[in-house]
Order: structure tokens, then sequence, then C-alpha cells
């Protein structure tokens, strides 16, 4: 048997130079000065320093959190209601919505992305919709607003997959017990269906989230020059300016922005799970589980 | 109040069919305009495939991507398969470890890892290119496809391999007769990951590539500056391609179905 234990070992070595290694270069990269190898180097915290007191830089980053906290409330707002369809849905019909949203999945980012410069371009369909409806012509392509579109097009997916799941896992006995308890269908929803279906929600929130707040190239292909976000930032330090130091402290500044953010979200979680695991403690509940 | 609420579900997932679709049938439809519009139909001509197809850097972009990720995905899923078999044979400590750092590369947000590769490949000297490229693409697939395995390998019976063993098969035909038939779906599924995972990517190819050598993921990112419709036939064939593979995943098991219960009838008459 422990012949094979052997078989792990180019990939332990793999791992350790292929991931563990890039990471801490990442590290190693923020704290030393530039133009230095890695022989001789001198530490410094002035890459750090330099995001810090730059007005810019932070409104940048601020500007990043904003709008993938506005992706997140859309997908979850949205995505929520489709789930919840989804998984009412009989089996049939269920299989072949999730088909229907995983299909496009599959199409490269890039060229879904792109997909939507036609229609948003002056004089391009949802202008044309939009003005005879008498909103005027206002100008689509390079907002804020197609940033946002882009980043609920391509991430929303996640977010009704993540619940769908958790709706489809929950026990139906609570649901015909919260009935039996008295509970109207709106009660139920509120105290069984969904606070069992948060774990859903909040997994969805992270697949949502994380790749919002660190995307570059939405805001590049929709948003022109006009809309920078942290994710260009990183990408004109090593691609442009070549600055490897700085761009290796910001994205340890943007990773260390996430895991907060993600702590914060885990931990409503976690609150609301608790209430969930009394409830079932509490006589009336003990039916239930 | 039921059924009220049946209708408005309806409606939002007719909605969200159409918000899905509504671009990639826009972009297909424009792929066919004789004009350079984006906006405005012209009449139907095939000049942007034309134009693609005498492209150099465009068929180079596509070929780039399909040999990188059938390198990547043969290559990640062997590795894969056979760390994964390794690491459910190893000390607890070390498997708990590895299977830590394996995660990394699938928490991580894309740019992190991307620039990591990148600061490793330009620390050590290695010329980026294709070869950079691949070796990166084999670095994210390969997390994804133990994660398919593993599970599989857990809900096998662990005296397999001894079994086998005892009955005088090696230890490498114990591992190809009988340990891997049995965690098959795991690899499969696994290795479809890492070519979709590896089909898709653009961050990390993007940063860790270099003399001009262009998947088709960059390539869009470079050409979109510029009203290019030969971009939307190229991304209509590479729709047209994934649908094909789609079609033929879900009805291969369908076939295989069909052939096996053909065969038990035989056995039954």
């Amino acid at each position: 048997m422990k012949t094979f234990s052997r078989l792990s070992v180019p990939y332990l070595v793999w791992l350790f130079m292929m991931v563990l290694a890039p990471m801490l270069l990442i590290a190693f990269y923020a704290i030393t000065d530039s133009g230095n190898g890695i022989i001789n180097f001198t530490f410094t915290l002035k890459h750090f320093a330099k995001f810090f007191t730059d007005r810019d830089f932070l409104l940048i980053l601020w500007r990043s959190l904003v709008i993938a906290v506005k992706t997140t409330v859309i997908c979850t707002v949205i995505g929520y209601p489709v789930a919840y369809f989804i998984a009412g849905s009989s089996d049939k019909v269920r299989n072949a919505l999730i088909l229907a949203i995983t299909i496009p999945m599959w199409i490269n980012m890039l060229v879904r992305t792109y997909a939507w410069i036609g229609i948003l371009s002056d004089g391009g369909p949802l202008q044309r919709l939009l003005e005879m409806l008498g909103f005027g012509s206002p100008e689509l392509m390079y907002t804020e607003g197609a940033v946002l579109l882009g980043m609920v097009y391509n991430f929303i997916p996640f977010m009704i997959l993540q619940i769908n799941t958790s709706l489809c896992k929950m026990d139906k006995s609570l649901i015909e017990a919260s009935a039996d308890l008295g509970a109207d269908k709106l009660q139920t929803f509120l105290r069984v269906v969904f606070p069992l279906s948060l774990p859903g929600v909040v997994s969805g929130i992270s697949l949502v989230f994380l790749p919002a707040v660190s995307s570059f190239f939405i805001p590049k292909l929709l948003g022109g020059g006009q809309f920078f976000l942290i994710g260009n930032v990183i990408e004109n330090q090593f691609i442009t300016v070549g600055e490897w130091n700085f761009g290796s402290a910001i994205s340890m500044i943007m990773a260390a922005v996430m895991m907060c953010s993600m702590y914060l979200v885990r931990r409503l979680d976690l609150k609301t799970e608790g209430k969930v695991s009394k409830a079932r403690t509490l006589p009336g509940g003990r039916l239930a589980s | 109040m039921k059924k009220e609420k049946r209708i408005f579900g309806k409606l939002l997932m007719g909605a969200m069919i159409v918000f899905f679709y509504l671009p990639i049938v826009f972009m297909i439809i424009f792929s066919f305009n004789s004009g350079k519009s984006l906006t405005h139909f012209d009449g139907f001509s095939l000049r942007w495939y034309e134009r693609m197809f005498n492209n150099r850097e465009m068929m180079q972009s596509l070929y780039t991507t399909i040999v990188v990720a059938v390198i990547a995905t043969a290559v990640s899923t062997v590795l894969g398969t056979v760390s994964a078999i390794g690491l459910s044979k190893s000390r607890r400590v070390i498997r708990d470890v590895a299977m830590q750092i394996n995660d990394f590369p699938i928490m991580n947000p894309e740019i992190v890892t991307a620039i990591g590769l990148m600061l490793l490949f330009i620390t050590f000297h290695i010329e980026k290119g294709f070869m950079t490229m691949l070796l990166a693409h084999i670095a994210f697939c390969t997390p994804y496809v133990i994660l398919s395995v593993m599970p599989k390998i857990r809900s096998l019976d662990p005296n397999l391999a001894d079994a086998a063993m005892d009955l005088g098969a090696t230890p490498i035909k114990a591992l190809t007769s009988v340990i891997v038939p049995q965690i098959m779906p795991g690899v499969f599924s696994g290795a479809l990951i890492a070519f979709t995972m590896s089909c898709d990517d653009f961050v990390i190819s993007y940063f860790v590539t270099g003399r001009g050598v262009k998947n088709l993921s960059i390539m869009v990112y470079t050409m979109s500056k510029r009203v290019n419709p030969s971009i939307n036939a190229i991304s209509t064939l590479v729709v047209l391609l994934i649908t094909l593979v789609l079609i033929i995943i879900n009805v291969i098991p369908v076939i295989k179905e069909k052939r096996e219960k053909k065969r038990n009838e035989k056995i039954v008459a």
C-alpha cells in the first residue's frame, strides 16, 4: 500500500514550485525595493505607504468595492427568485433550465463580454429601445452602467446555481412541518426556507463578489479607459509600467480587503445558522429535525 | 395566488434566458453582416469569415488555445489522477497540507495567481511564451482534477489494491486495471473541467505569455479596441465548436446506455 504514497512526490514538488513559491514571491516583492534580485535585497514598506497616501489609488479601491457590492446585490436580488423558480419546477424542466444557464458559461468569458459591445454601442438596439420608450438616447457604452451590466452578466449564473443547489438539497418535510405547525406561506419562506438557503447565498456571494472586485477585462472592454478599477491598476503596474514591487503590494492589499469582506459575510451566515439550529432545539422545532 | 407566482417566475425566467442568449445571438447575426457596423445590418455576407480565415494572427490564436488546452488537459489529468491516488495513501499530515495548498489556485483571485506565476518566471529568468503559458495552465488545471478525483478514491474500498496485488498483480497493474477504472467518472469530469478552464482562461494567460503568443481570449482583448467584425466571426466559430462539443458530451452517455441495454438484452436472451 505504501508504495503508492510515493506517487504523490512529484506533485508535492510541483505544488511547492508552481503554487506556493509564486505566492511567497508576491509577498517578497511587495516588501522589497525594486531593482533588487532575490540574492541581495532591501526590505521596505514604501509600496504600501505609496498606496495608502495616494488619494487616487484609495478612490479606485473604493470604487472597485462599491461596484462589486452593487453587482453582488443585483445578482442576489435577481438570482434568488430565478433559483427559487428553477428549484420549484419538475425534474425535467429543472434540468433543462440548468443546462440553459450553464451553456453560456462554456463560452469564453472574453467572447461573451465582447458580445455586449454591439448591443450597447451608439445607435445599437438597446439605445434605440430606450429612445422609443422615451428615455432620450443616453450613452450606454463606456459608462459605469455598462460595466455593471457586464459583471452581472458574467457572474449571475454562479449565484443562481449555488442558491438552486441549496434550495434543492433542503429537506422538503421541513416545509410541510412548518405548514402543519400553522405557518402561512410567507412565514414558512421567511423563517424556514430562506434561512436554510443562506449557505447557498453566501457561497454565491463569494463567487460573485471576489471575481467582481478583481475583474479587469470587463471594465476595460465595456468601460473603456474611463472606468478604472483596482484590477486595472494591477494590470497597469505589471504589463505597462513594469513596477512589479508596487503591483505586488497592491495585489496583497486587494487580497486582504477581499478576505476581510468575506469574513464579514461568513459571520452573517454563522449568526443566522446559529438561530436556525437554536430553533431546531426548541420544542416546536424538534419535530422538524 | 400560487398560479400568479408561477407566472411571475416564468416571466422572470424568460427574461433571464433572453438576457443570457441575446448578446450571443446578436453577435452571431452581425458576423454575417456585409457592412462594418456592429449596429446596422446591411445585408448577408461571409466576408468577415473570409477575413478571419486569412488573418494569420486569429488562426494562430485559435490554434494556440486548442493546443494548450489539449496538452494541459492531458498532463493535468494524468498528474492529478496519479497524485490523488498517491495522496490518498500518504500520511494524513502530508495529505492535509497538500490539499490546503492545492486549494490556493481555486480560492485565490485569478489575477493573484497570474501575477504570482509571472513573478516566478521573471525571477528565474524563464522566457515568457508558449511554454510558460502551458506550464501555467497545467498549474491551475491540476487542482481541479485532484478535487474531482479525490472523492471517488475516498469511496473506494482501501483494500482493493492489496487484493489485486495478493492475486499476483504488480503495483502498476493493480493501479491501471483495478483502481483507475473504478475512478474513471471522476477522472473524466476532472478532465472536462480542466479543458474548459484552459479554453476559457484569459487573466492567467495574459500575464504569463510573451513573444506575441496569444490565445483566443488575449486576441479578443487586444483586438476589441477597434471595431472589427472578424471578432464576431471567430466568436461565432467558437460558439459553434462548443455547441458541438456539448452535444457530443451529452449524446455519448445516451448511446453508451443504449448499447449496454442491448448487450444486456442479448445476455438475457
